[in-house]
């Protein structure tokens, strides 16, 4: 998907002015000769209803959230339009408010504290591995990122029940890493899941990445004296930084949106904000003021990271880093 | 613990990972002989390969044993496949089976054909960018999030409980969908409770989710055909529906057959709608769910592990398709 990965979305291609012999004009694509066909007006009509029904559900909430809840509950957001009643309430009431342990606050705060080493840690790790399946001559290399690559596809439930137990009673005396009086309220168990779940893929992901580098530039630097530690730190890292960032994007936007791995392992007072909405909706489903508001508290963290950062995304998505 | 307790604690895990990523880098800096390179490849493989050895490839193991053991979670009895047996055989597993089905029909289905269509009506289009970006706004959004978005659409409210002047004055609906439904003149719906259409608007919100990723993908694969395949077949006559079955189609098969096993895939796993939105409850429980409520829950892992061992197998011929599919592509 190599050719893909330079058109990421958009932008498209400069299409040759009338070089080609067309009859004047850019050349239509596969895609605009159907649309034409399609009746022009149709197809826009599809799609505005498309992007309607992609965009009008969440801001519907949106809306929700800052309205009075007496109106949240006795009348519909599109009601905001003719009587704009505004208020920031529900936000402080939410952050106040309580699902399981400790405050909605707690629970964001949680979501940092567990998401910055769980994005942090695979991506140290796994450019090393990655780093050596790429450049370095050992035996069976090929056979071990065939092994790790056909790793992906072992679906987390698979491993949650005796990964659990292996946190509760750790072999060779170690501390426990779940349950009462384990080290940093459980987080351990968390930070680690998530990094053992990221790595088949952030290997496989950066090695794809590193190959494209041309072996010349290694093959030069061998020859002057250069060791794999002085090419890593020196050309791989500062060269990988675009990739590494694809990688971080997804890896942090399945951290913190996770609700299964933090459901099984995180005690009640780690507890993320996921898990906190998850319950909150069961708790009190119809305070559509409180859950608004409570959602997008949630959103809004991976909302800007996505903007700003979906140029990586995209180049991301289109090298195949799809976590199954 | 209190908020700082955690930064701090979140500070020292990083460090400690940074620290053996730079005790590795330091040591094996002055190894240069053959041998010592070696001793290096391993040093910079090892950390990874302790992890998913320890965390992936031995956990799965141990859930295959498990399966064929009964349900306690101390002292439990080898019963050979019986677990297995009671997936296929028992009404509330067979219901299970038969939702997951629909879901992963229905997802890949739905969320190709609409990131299709929406990508080749936007492409080239003066307001693409923008266009492109309102689909893909889901991503970004949690599944918890995604379900309380769209359970707020689907809100519901009958005229049941209120006074008989609420009542003839009509009830006000909070939800967007009954509006919608009232102001045609129809009954507002349960979209949550009403069985078995209450699946299928659980559907609707992965659905929701995925079709951004699959506009991304067919866009780029779109985009990637060339122009003088189109424009001799334009010459040749070939236009509108035509031009869609035989020219764009065959050219982007390989990315519709990746967008289509990499959402099935993803819809073997869903938990999180199931969780948030229903809980399981009104007939809408899936296989994912159904592990987590057997484990955690019931206090079966004898059948939650059976259910886990399935959904592999399961995957497992999808993401082989998959992952040639994927090489076929990157060959081109």
């Amino acid at each position: 998907m190599t050719a893909a990965v330079e058109n990421p979305v958009g932008t498209e291609p400069t299409p040759p002015e009338g070089g080609n012999g067309s009859k004047g004009g850019r050349p239509k694509s596969a895609a605009s000769a159907f649309k034409e066909s399609a009746g022009g007006r149709v197809g826009s009509a599809i799609a505005l209803i498309v992007a309607l029904v992609w965009t009008v559900p969440t801001f519907g909430l949106l809306v929700s959230s800052f309205r009075p809840e007496a109106e949240v509950k006795s009348n519909g957001w599109w009601n905001f339009f003719q009587d704009p009643q505004f208020t920031l309430d529900n936000y402080r009431t939410a952050l106040d408010s309580s699902a399981g342990a400790g405050t909605l606050m707690d629970n964001l705060i949680n979501s940092v504290v567990i998401t910055v080493p769980a994005v942090l840690i695979p991506i140290s790790l796994a450019t090393l591995a990655a780093y050596a399946f790429a450049w370095m001559d050992f035996k069976g290399r090929d056979t071990l990122f065939v092994a790790v690559f056909a790793l992906q596809i072992v679906p987390i439930q698979v491993t949650l029940v005796p990964l659990l137990q292996l946190y509760r009673d750790m072999p060779f005396g170690l501390v426990p890493l779940s349950g009462n009086g384990a080290p940093a309220g459980g987080l351990y168990a968390l930070w680690l899941s998530h990094t053992i779940f990221a790595m088949p893929l952030a290997i496989f992901l950066l090695h794809n990445f590193m190959r494209e580098i041309p072996g010349e530039l290694i093959e030069s630097a061998r020859v002057d004296g250069a060791g794999h530690v002085q090419i890593f730190t020196r050309m791989m890292l500062p060269l990988m930084a675009p990739a590494i960032a694809a990688f971080g994007i997804f890896q942090f936007l399945w951290v913190w949106n996770d609700l299964l791995v933090a459901k099984v392992f995180s005690s009640p007072q780690v507890q993320p904000l996921t898990v906190a909405l998850q319950l909150l909706v069961g708790q009190r489903g119809e305070d559509w003021y409180l859950l608004a508001s409570g959602a997008f508290i949630s959103l809004v963290i991976p909302l800007v990271v996505f903007f700003s950062l979906q140029r990586y995304f995209v180049r991301g998505l289109l090298a195949g880093s799809v976590k199954g | 613990m209190t908020t700082s307790d955690k930064l701090i604690q979140m500070v020292i895990a990083v460090a400690l990972f940074f620290g053996v990523m730079a005790v590795i880098l330091l040591l094996t800096q002055r190894l240069r002989s053959r041998n010592g390179e070696r001793v290096q490849a391993a040093a910079f493989v090892l950390p990874a390969l302790l992890l998913i050895l320890v965390g992936l490839l031995y956990p799965a193991v141990r859930t295959l044993i498990r399966s064929f053991y009964g349900a306690g979670p101390f002292e439990a009895p080898f019963v050979g496949l019986d677990n297995y047996t009671r997936l296929f055989t028992d009404p509330t597993q067979l219901q299970v089976l038969r939702n997951t089905l629909f879901w992963v029909i229905l997802t890949p289905l739905l969320s190709t054909g609409i990131g299709l269509v929406y990508a080749i009506l936007v492409d080239r289009s003066r307001f693409e960018k923008a266009a492109k970006a309102l689909l893909f706004l889901p991503m970004a959004i949690s599944m918890v999030g995604a379900s309380i978005i769209w359970k707020f659409v689907y809100a519901y409210r009958s005229a049941e409980g209120l006074s008989s002047a609420q009542a003839a004055g009509g009830v006000d609906q909070i939800g967007l969908a009954n509006q919608l439904l009232t102001m045609i003149g129809l009954d507002p719906y349960n979209f949550i409770l009403d069985q078995p259409w209450n699946t299928f608007f659980l559907i609707v919100i992965l659905v929701w989710i995925q079709a951004g990723f699959a506009m991304t993908i067919l866009s780029a694969s779109i985009k990637a055909i060339p122009d003088d395949i189109v424009e001799a077949a334009r010459l040749d006559g070939v236009g509108g529906w035509k031009m869609f079955r035989h020219i764009t189609i065959p050219s982007i098969r390989p990315s519709l057959i990746v967008v289509l096993t990499t959402i099935t895939i993803a819809t073997l796993k869903v938990f999180d709608i199931v969780q948030t939105a229903t809980g399981g409850n009104f007939g809408t429980s899936v296989m994912a769910y159904e592990f987590y409520t057997q484990n955690f829950v019931s206090g079966n892992q004898g059948l939650a592990t059976a259910i886990a061992v399935v959904i592999f197998v399961l995957v497992v011929p999808i993401v082989i398709y998959n992952v040639r599919s994927m090489r076929k592509l990157e060959a081109r």
